[in-house]
């Protein structure tokens, strides 16, 4: 029941009040998103955390997400041992990256008096989360191997079976109880990601790759008032 | 032709008195809250000196503005290929430190603290931790070249002068000084705007304004490092950028913005000018010292005929066309030419001109006497107390020819004046004079009026912006209703 309940019923709940949450602050406190850049209050340490801690956490989740998406691909390519081990160290050592920029985050957010006055509660329950995630991640790629692996034959299955509105816990049932922890801790993040900072992730600027160079708004319509003369 | 009409703005540097009453009318009207505290969008340096934030003209350090090779144009601080790296760490971004910690003083210590023998003090806290701080420094640290061997010293504009020069400059008995009030340019190609993965930063089509849209700003901080002139600022309490908005709310309802409204040197004048947006990113290619007449040449005849049909066809009202042709922007910039824009050589066509300040020999010590010498007064700008080559870095993108039509026609309005009004200049040199600075007894007069005598309303010509129509335009009014006025209904707070 308790199973049921945690890979059943809760990554619905995060995933209701994920959607639900972030849609109603991007339309009513717009003003809200912003990634909260201390930079300009503390510039130095800022590149040791910042930069180590968002490349990290990036790969790892793109290749979570690729594991979900083709898990197939991901078979393929273990399906050499030398391949699979350098997958494995590749994970690990982006992970262990993670770690040092968080901890670096952690560390610059309490060490200078200015980087500490902007920190709020919301953002130490989230740098509390996210070491919780990557320790257990790290925890379980040392003691039980191969995880890119099994994350492809059984994680993936399940997660499906979640879209699927089937969810088939039978699948976790038999999972050590870090592997647990590290799936509930991460449906945790989910749920409180639209109350705190994490959700200038979702306003990540990619138009900027396409728009012109200036932006220029008019307050009437120039084309309309072209036309009728 | 694409004309546009732009709210612009000149500054006469020979009027300020360094008073500083333009930034507190700034501050206490618009970044008199937690976070803005250390902003001061407008701010007054002294020349020479580093200013606000410390030596921020040197782009090697702050990367702001554009470079050109000639073919294309491209932003110092960033690009889209440098977008992933500059949002993690953006390794030209200013810190706090570059401009100052804010601080207050606990002043209710004077009234707790115990009775002793000693004056009870009120020591200094930062505005950012609350904690005691020793002030290291402020946005006019340099005022009056305090501190000058640290500050005048470091200026920027002055590399470029001989060991002789530099030291003649900042010799005591020679000592030349004067203020740079400055705010937004509210720039023709402006690199913040540029710059802003978010595209939160934009300029106003039918008066060039340059805001930024608070909702969509995420304090990716590319304006801050790609202004050149260091006029977008961090807030570090709401995590959002913000800038001077050239008090648009005021110019909407028809006042002169605060900063200008309330100059006491009457430094100041506001008017709109028509200028042509299809030639801007051909002009920002040119050489340094072709730009200030390549932006002069983008300024057009609010007279021309054809200039008038072509603004109508855009969409620009008659009152607007009307403003310009009032406008005293367009005199000092167009007609006198002695108006400059600062730093033309960062290419983002600043929008803001100055008169450049003639810093003539007043007298000289001879022995013990002091003698005042008529003739040094008005002499040739060449033996004026600040070089050419420090004034020509700073106004005409080291285009010294520019730089002394400028002076040269000030120096001539003082000798016309004065052979109008003390007489001890005979009429014809003081005609001599007007011709060899390409200038005329009417025009002369013009200058002097326009300088000197010119009342609020012949200073600060404000466009008749037609808000209310415009908006009709695009949006429906009812549903407008009962907004605060800035489009949002929630209480700027970090969450
Ligand atoms: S001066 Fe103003 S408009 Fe120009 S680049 Fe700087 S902030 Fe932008
Ligand atoms: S108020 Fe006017 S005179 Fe005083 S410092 Fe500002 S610009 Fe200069």
């Amino acid at each position: 029941m308790t199973n049921y309940f945690w890979f059943g019923v809760f990554p619905y709940i995060s995933l209701v009040v994920f959607f639900l949450a972030t849609i109603r602050r991007y339309r009513t406190e717009s003003f809200s998103y912003s990634s909260l850049s201390s930079q300009f209050l503390e510039n130095e340490q800022h590149f040791w955390a910042s930069v180590p801690f968002h490349y990290g956490i990036l790969t790892v989740l793109g290749g979570h997400i690729l594991a979900f998406l083709c898990p197939q691909m991901i078979l393929g390519w273990n399906a050499v041992a030398a391949r699979l081990i350098a997958l494995e160290v590749t994970g690990l050592a982006v992970a262990i990256l993670t770690l040092v920029g968080l901890i670096n985050i952690v560390i610059r957010r309490l060490r200078f008096p200015k980087a500490r006055r902007v920190t709020t509660a919301g953002d130490w329950f989230i740098y509390g989360g996210l070491l919780v995630q990557v320790v257990t991640g790290i925890g379980i790629s040392i003691n039980h191997g191969w995880g890119s692996s099994w994350f492809a034959t059984s994680l993936t299955p399940w997660l499906w079976t979640l879209v699927k509105f089937n969810p088939d816990v039978s699948y976790i049932t038999p999972m050590p109880l870090m592997v647990k922890a590290h799936i509930i801790n991460a449906f945790l993040i989910i749920l409180v990601f639209p109350f705190t900072r994490l959700v200038h992730i979702l306003v990540v600027p990619n138009p900027y790759l396409w728009r012109k160079t200036q932006v220029v708004i008019w307050n009437w319509d120039r084309n309309r008032i072209r036309k009728s003369n | 032709m694409d004309v546009r009409s732009q709210v612009s703005m000149v500054f006469h540097l020979d009027k300020c008195i360094g008073c500083h009453t333009c930034s507190v009318a700034c501050k206490n009207v618009w970044t008199d809250r937690e976070g803005t505290d250390y902003m001061w969008w407008n701010n007054v340096e002294t020349k020479p000196g580093t200013g606000y934030p410390t030596r921020w003209e040197d782009q090697d350090a702050y990367k702001g503005g554009w470079v050109s090779d000639g073919k294309e144009l491209s932003l110092r601080s960033t690009s889209k290929s440098k977008l992933v790296p500059n949002i993690f760490h953006n390794p030209a971004q200013p810190s706090m430190d570059d401009y100052y910690e804010p601080w207050t003083y606990r002043y209710e210590d004077l009234f707790n603290a115990p009775e002793g023998d000693d004056q009870p003090t009120a020591k200094p806290v930062s505005m950012v931790t609350g904690e005691y701080i020793d002030i290291e420094a402020g946005p006019n640290w340099d005022d009056d070249l305090g501190g000058s061997e640290i500050y005048a010293k470091n200026d920027i504009n002055m590399e470029d002068l001989s060991p002789e020069q530099r030291q003649q400059m900042l010799s005591i008995e020679r000592m030349a000084f004067f203020y740079l009030p400055r705010i937004c340019n509210h720039c023709l190609n402006p690199a913040c705007v540029a710059s802003c993965p978010s595209g939160a930063l934009y300029k106003r089509g039918e008066d060039g304004i340059v805001l930024v849209n608070q909702d969509v700003c995420r304090a990716w901080r590319s304006c801050i490092p790609a202004c050149p002139y260091k006029k977008t600022y961090y807030n570090w309490s709401t995590g959002k950028s913000e800038k001077c908005i050239l008090c648009f709310p005021r110019l909407e309802s028809g006042q002169a913005p605060a900063c200008m409204h309330s100059c006491v040197g009457r430094i100041r004048y506001l008017g709109n000018v028509l200028y042509d947006a299809d030639r801007i990113a051909e002009m920002a290619l040119l050489p340094d010292d072709q730009l200030v007449e390549a932006q002069r040449e983008m300024i057009l005849d609010p007279f021309d005929p054809k200039v008038i049909a072509a603004a109508k066809a855009n969409g620009i009202s008659d009152g607007i066309i009307q403003s310009a042709q009032k406008s005293p922007v367009y005199k000092f910039l167009k007609v006198w030419k002695i108006a400059l824009p600062l730093h033309v050589e960062y290419r983002t066509f600043p929008m803001l001109f100055y008169v450049p300040p003639l810093l003539p020999v007043m007298s000289m010590t001879q022995g013990d006497v002091v003698k005042n010498d008529l003739d040094e007064l008005f002499a040739d700008i060449d033996k004026h107390r600040a070089p050419m080559a420090y004034l020509g870095k700073m106004f005409t993108g080291g285009n010294i020819g520019k730089l002394r039509y400028a002076l040269r026609k000030q120096v001539a309005v003082r000798v016309w004046r004065r052979h109008v009004t003390v007489g001890d200049i005979d009429e014809i040199k003081a005609r001599q004079a007007l011709a060899e600075a390409d200038t005329t007894p009417d025009e002369a007069t013009a200058i002097y009026k326009l300088s000197a005598l010119a009342g609020f309303e012949e200073r600060f010509v404000v466009p008749p912006f037609q808000r209310e129509m415009a908006i009709e335009m695009l949006e429906d009014p009812h549903e407008y209703r009962a907004n605060a006025g800035f489009g949002s209904r929630t209480s700027p707070k970090r969450s």
